[in-house]
Formats: structure tokens, sequence, C-alpha cells
């Protein structure tokens, strides 16, 4: 009887020893796991949303499959876990996903507080609102006084405020987590307005059954860069999921693309794409990957300026800002030497 | 030494206590460590931050200047303002459905069945989306709301109505009402005291309605009898002037009143039928009609049955009330979710909600269990 009790005891300690041991890092938890977790949108056309057979879609899905063919070989190896604008973070922070990859803005406080950090942008976006054509608003310096729809949680909320502060109007927010929920609310009219990144007001009005009722207004009244973040503190993980953002813009830089990618590792000469592809140069190795980590994931997902037009062309955002610097734009990515 | 009975129950009782303080230390521990690594910042010190949000609604003036800490205040007051109202609609639903199931006419008892049958089977949170979205859906638009004269306004904005100005006028009637009622209790008191001693039956339903209707009148017409009203009047967006109930409110309060009251007419049919039969049946001898026998003989004794599990519905509607996040109104939930996200400090916004919860919920459990030691059977 004694000895059934001290074995149950001894039992009930076991259990818990698996606890006791100290995390590794992610890199190897990704490699044992065999999928990389990442946290995306419930349903942002553009970004992450999962089409009618569950399979994701967008820019920010894309670069989770990227991610994937680096570190696994693979980018199917993904498991997409949706999350809304409240529980995104503690997401991230509890180590439920790898990466959050969810059309989130780059602010010094999240930096600094939530534990965790920003590996680079990969959409510069700016607050828009939207309106119905049927309320004769041309501007946002008309809206004092109107019932705005936001999510909670967002830089968008805190920018909204701050706008409306600014100019000395007012405004009333509705404000659920939920983005259907408060696309629902705009279109069913219960806000006069609705508020957020202007690539997200453009993927909502394509929702509406009649597009041509709304209307985005002019006015971009913040800077909304939008990157995916890592968890703080493990070193190696990141920078591996820096460079592959940075190899797949310099990737657009020197036109190597989905489509000639094996050639150009097979024939090119020049020095620049010899060390995107990996034909020369130690880069891989010095990241703890082998030379051809960059070639999987344009394979995969095709370089940046591919991933944009695959994703963000549909939904009628013109490059703009995002286009390569030597056009004009701001994406400007540090060489790969 | 271990096959004393006593030295064992001893020994493995401190083992287990061993074993959880053990364990509760190691989580406590382990959080500190993951925390210090991925430099989350611990602490409540963000309580005073400025918030930088806008509430949609809030009894005390909240500005987005405003720090966490009121944010958190105005979130705590809008919880009680539903729970409190919640739990009074659903008692007095739920009481008339509970004896409406108990009628002796067919048609009432079915239609009382079948309303707790699907109303208790059906999840709140659809319910709740169900009342959400007939109200923004089926009613009309702000610039198209049904108008009730010039005074009251029903669109999918919610309830917008006219209130009087705020006057001296109206403030010395407010305290008129509230020093009438405590003379109509005072003087109900002083009706039974006497109808004890003497058996004479003072009246008390007409002298308590004409103190409640004639002070506040009389303090109104003293206070220069002001008429001046804030009404409601389109313009731009949306109404201006005048109070209102926005929809998340309403559907709120509607949804968990009607959820609650399913339960809570079970739990009054429930203790209604626990008195003994013979109880109705002298007070039918005695010559009481069935509103008098209903309201003097199975009540008082029906809810000593009736307040512990009353108790338990109280608390599930302030704690279902939190189910606010998923249609917009800003309760204590939503407040912590925003400030959860905005400062990244997820376990000090869930130790205040859990802290004021228990708080909350340990006041009403007093406050019923103070009322239920009342009703209670004084046995020798």
């Amino acid at each position: 009887m004694i000895r059934i009790r001290l074995a149950a005891l001894l039992a009930a300690a076991a259990l818990f020893a698996p606890s006791l041991a100290p995390a590794g890092t992610t890199l190897d938890a990704i490699r044992h796991r065999g999928a990389l977790r990442c946290g995306v949108n419930t349903g942002l056309v553009g970004f992450s949303a999962p089409d009618s057979q569950g399979v994701w879609h967008g820019i920010d899905a894309d670069f989770c499959r990227a991610v994937a063919a680096v570190i696994l070989g693979n980018a199917n190896k993904v498991q997409f876990v949706p999350t809304n604008a409240s529980n995104r973070f503690t997401v991230l922070q509890s180590g439920e996903v790898d990466i959050l990859s969810r059309n989130t803005t780059w602010t010094a406080s999240r930096d600094a507080t939530l534990g965790a950090v920003f590996v680079g942008t990969i959409f510069y976006d700016g607050q828009g609102f939207m309106v119905k054509k049927s309320s004769d608003v041309k501007s946002a310096t008309q809206l004092d006084g109107a019932t705005v729809c936001v999510l909670p949680g967002t830089t968008t909320e805190l920018n909204l405020s701050d706008y409306f502060r600014t100019k000395k109007m007012s405004f009333r927010p509705v404000v659920v987590s939920e983005l259907q929920q408060i696309e629902q609310a705009f279109f069913s009219g219960r806000c006069d307005v609705f508020t957020t990144d202007i690539s997200g007001l453009a993927a909502t009005r394509l929702k509406a059954t009649n597009r041509d009722d709304y209307l985005i207004l002019p006015e971009a009244i913040s800077k909304e860069p939008l990157g995916p973040l890592v968890r703080r503190g493990d070193w190696e993980y990141f920078t591996i999921v820096k460079w592959t953002l940075f190899g797949l813009i310099e990737a657009e830089e020197y036109g190597v693309a989905s489509t000639n990618v094996d050639r150009l590792k097979a024939q090119s000469r020049e020095p620049p794409i010899q060390r995107l592809v990996g034909t020369s140069g130690d880069i891989g190795k010095s990241l703890g990957l082998d030379n051809d980590w960059l070639v999987r994931a344009i394979r995969a997902v095709g370089n940046y300026g591919e991933m944009y037009q695959r994703n963000i062309g549909p939904i009628g955002i013109a490059r703009g800002v995002n286009a390569q610097w030597r056009d004009g734009g701001l994406m400007y990515a540090p060489p790969i030497r | 030494m271990f096959t004393s009975e006593r030295v064992r129950a001893i020994a493995y009782q401190a083992l287990l206590l061993a074993a959880v303080v053990g364990i509760g230390w190691l989580l406590v521990a382990n959080t500190l460590y993951n925390l210090s690594t991925r430099q989350i910042q611990v602490g409540f010190g963000f309580l005073s931050r400025e918030a930088g949000f806008e509430i949609a609604e809030s009894p005390i003036v909240f500005d987005p200047s405003n720090s966490y800490g009121r944010a958190f205040l105005v979130g705590l007051l809008n919880t009680l303002r539903i729970s409190a109202l919640g739990i009074v609609g659903a008692t007095l639903l739920g009481t008339l459905i509970g004896i409406a199931r108990l009628s002796s006419n067919w048609l009432v008892a079915r239609l009382a069945s079948a309303y707790v049958e699907f109303v208790r089977n059906v999840p709140l949170l659809l319910q709740l989306f169900v009342w959400y979205g007939l109200i923004t859906e089926l009613l009309p638009p702000v610039r198209e709301a049904i108008a009730f004269g010039d005074l009251v306004f029903l669109s999918q904005r919610g309830l917008r109505y006219a209130w009087p100005q705020a006057a001296p006028g109206w403030s010395a009637a407010g305290w008129a009402f509230a020093a009438a009622v405590v003379l109509a209790l005072a003087w109900r008191a002083l009706a039974s005291r006497r109808q004890r001693a003497t058996g004479a039956q003072w009246p008390v339903l007409w002298p308590s309605l004409g103190l409640l209707l004639l002070l506040p009148v009389g303090a109104w017409l003293a206070g220069g009898a002001p008429t001046q009203v804030d009404l409601p009047r389109l313009g731009g967006f949306d109404f201006r002037g005048g109070r209102s109930l926005s929809p998340e409110f309403i559907a709120l309060l509607v949804g968990l009143s009607t959820y609650t009251a399913a339960f809570i007419a079970e739990v009054v049919r429930g203790g209604i039928l626990s008195v003994p039969r013979g109880q109705a049946e002298a007070a039918m001898a005695l010559g009481l009609k069935p509103g008098q026998r209903l309201r003097l003989v199975t009540m008082p004794q029906a809810l000593r049955v009736i307040i512990p599990p009353l108790t338990s519905q109280y608390l599930n509607l302030t704690k279902n009330s939190s189910l606010a996040v998923a249609i917009g109104y800003p309760d204590l939930v939503a407040v912590a979710n925003t400030t959860m996200n905005q400062t990244g400090q997820a376990i000090e916004a869930i130790a205040i909600l859990m802290a004021v919860y228990l708080a909350i919920s340990l006041a009403i459990s007093l406050m019923m269990n103070w009322y239920a030691a009342r009703t209670r059977l004084v046995e020798r």
C-alpha cells in the first residue's frame, strides 16, 4: 500500500519534470517540430487571408513560407495561426507562434515593451479613412462628430484620437476586436467612417456589395510601416528572418525572380547575383544555413516584386512608396555580401 | 515509524503541501525569468501613463489624455452599470416567467416553457450577436430615425431621448423623491407594527403612491417649475443634444436579461413548487385571493429556497457581462484588452481583471447571504 502511494507520488513528480527543462532556441524548436508556426490575420485580403479551400494567401503569409523554405527547406511546412488585434502580441510572447507576420506597425513602444523585435518593413503604409459616398464627405477635416469604427489595441486607435484632438474635432468610437464584425458594422451603417491602414481599407472595400459606394479619403494621417516580428533574445533566428526579408527585396533589385533563379544559379557570372544565389561567398554558412538558403525562398514565393504583384496588386494599390529605391520608393535592402 | 497512521497522515500532508508550494514557486519563478529574458516590463507603473485611446461611453468624463488607471475605472463603472441593470431586469422578467409557467392558463404556461427551453439552450454569445444584429440591421439609419414626437428617436445608432436640462427645480425634485421613498418605507413599517399590535390595517398603497408623486411635484413647483428640455437635434452625422443609449448597451442589457431570466424563472418555479400544497390550500380556506395567496403565503416561504441559486445566477450575469467585448461595449474586459495590447503587460492587466471580478462577486455573494440569513427559518 505504501509502495503504491509512493509510486504514485513519484509518477506525479515525473510528469512535471519536462516543464523544468530550460527552453531551447526558436530554431531548435522549429526544426524539432518540423514546421514554422506563423501568426497571421484572420482575413485581411492581400496580407493574410484564407481562401475557400483554407489555403492562406497574402504577402505576410508568403513571407512566412519564405522563412520556412529558408529554415526547413520546404515552403509548405508552415502552420498558420489566425490572431485578432487583441491577442496577436500575447500569442507571440507566450511562444505559441514563432513569428508574427500580421500587418503590424513598427513603433518604438512595441520594440521596447513587448519582448519582441521587428525584423524590418515589408510594406510602407499610412492610416486613412473610408466613408460612404452618400455622406458627401470629401476630406478628413469634415469628420467632426462622426461615429468611427476602429479595431482596439492598434496604433490606428491611438492615431485616430491624436488626429481628432489636434484638429479639435470630436468623434464616437465603435470598438470591436474582430475584423469581420467591424467591417459588418461599417457596411450596415452603424458607423460613418472606417479607419485602418489604407491597404486594409482597400481590402475591406473589396468585400462590399457595391465598391463604388465607398470612398477612401485622400488624407494619410500617419506613417504605418508594417513588418514581421519575432521574440527578443533569439539573435540567430532574428538574423536569419531579417536577411530573408532583405534578400527578397535585393533579389528584385538585381532581377532574380522565381522564373529565372535556377538558370541564374547555374550560369550567372555577375558577383551580386552570385552572392544572392549562393554560388560565391559564404553568407549562407555564416547565417548557420547552407548556400541555397535564398534560392529556396525565391523559388517558393518569388522576389519582393513578385510577392507584391501577386498579393497587393489585386487590391489596387500602386507600388508608390513600396517601389525599389532606384525607382523612387523606400525599399532599400542592405547588400548581401 | 511509517507504520503509525498518524505519522503517515502528517507525512503525506506535508509532502502535498511542499509539492503545491513548490509548483507555485516554480510557476512564478519561470514567469519572471521569461519576462526578464524577453525584456517585457513588469509592474503596475503603466497605470499612470496616458491612455491615448477614446472610450465610446462612460458615466464619468474620460479623455484620451487621461491615464490607463482612469480608463480601467471607466471600464469598471460600465461593468457595474450593466450588471446592476441586468440583475434588476433579469429578476423582474425571470420571476414573471417563473410564475407564468405555473399558471393554470394553458397557453401562458406553454409559452413560458417554450421561452425558457429555447433561451437556456442557445449560447449567450450567439444571442448577443442576434440582438446586436437586430438593432443595427433592422432599425433605420440615423437620417431616417423612427421619431416619437420630438422627444424620442430610435435608429440603428441607438435610442436618443430628450432629457430635462439641469435646473435647481429638478435636483430638488430628485431629493424630494428620495425623501418620499424613505417616508413611504417608514409608513409601511409603522403600519405593519400597528397591525401586529392591534390588528387594525392602515392603508399603505395609496398613501405611499401619493407621497411618491406629490412630494417631488411639490418640490419641482417650489423650484420654479423648470420646463427647459434638452432636445436631440439631427445635425451632421448624428443627433446632438439629449441623452442616448447605444445599441451595444441595449443589446447587451436585453441579451443578458433575457438569458439570465430564463434560468431565474426555473429557480423561482422550483422555489414555489417547494412550498407544501397544504399551505396554498390553507390560504384558500382562509379566503385569500390568488394574488394575495402568492404574495403573503407562498413567496415568503419560497424565498428561502430561491435565494441561494439566485445568488449564483447574479454572479453568472456579472461574469457574462464580459462578453461585451464581442459586441463593442466598453466594459472592464474590453478596456483591459486594449491596454494589454498597447503596453504589452498582459499579466498585470489580467491580474487586475481577476481581482476586480473577484471583489464584485464576493460583494454580491455577501449581500445575498445576508438576505438569505434573514429569510431563514428560525428553529429552536
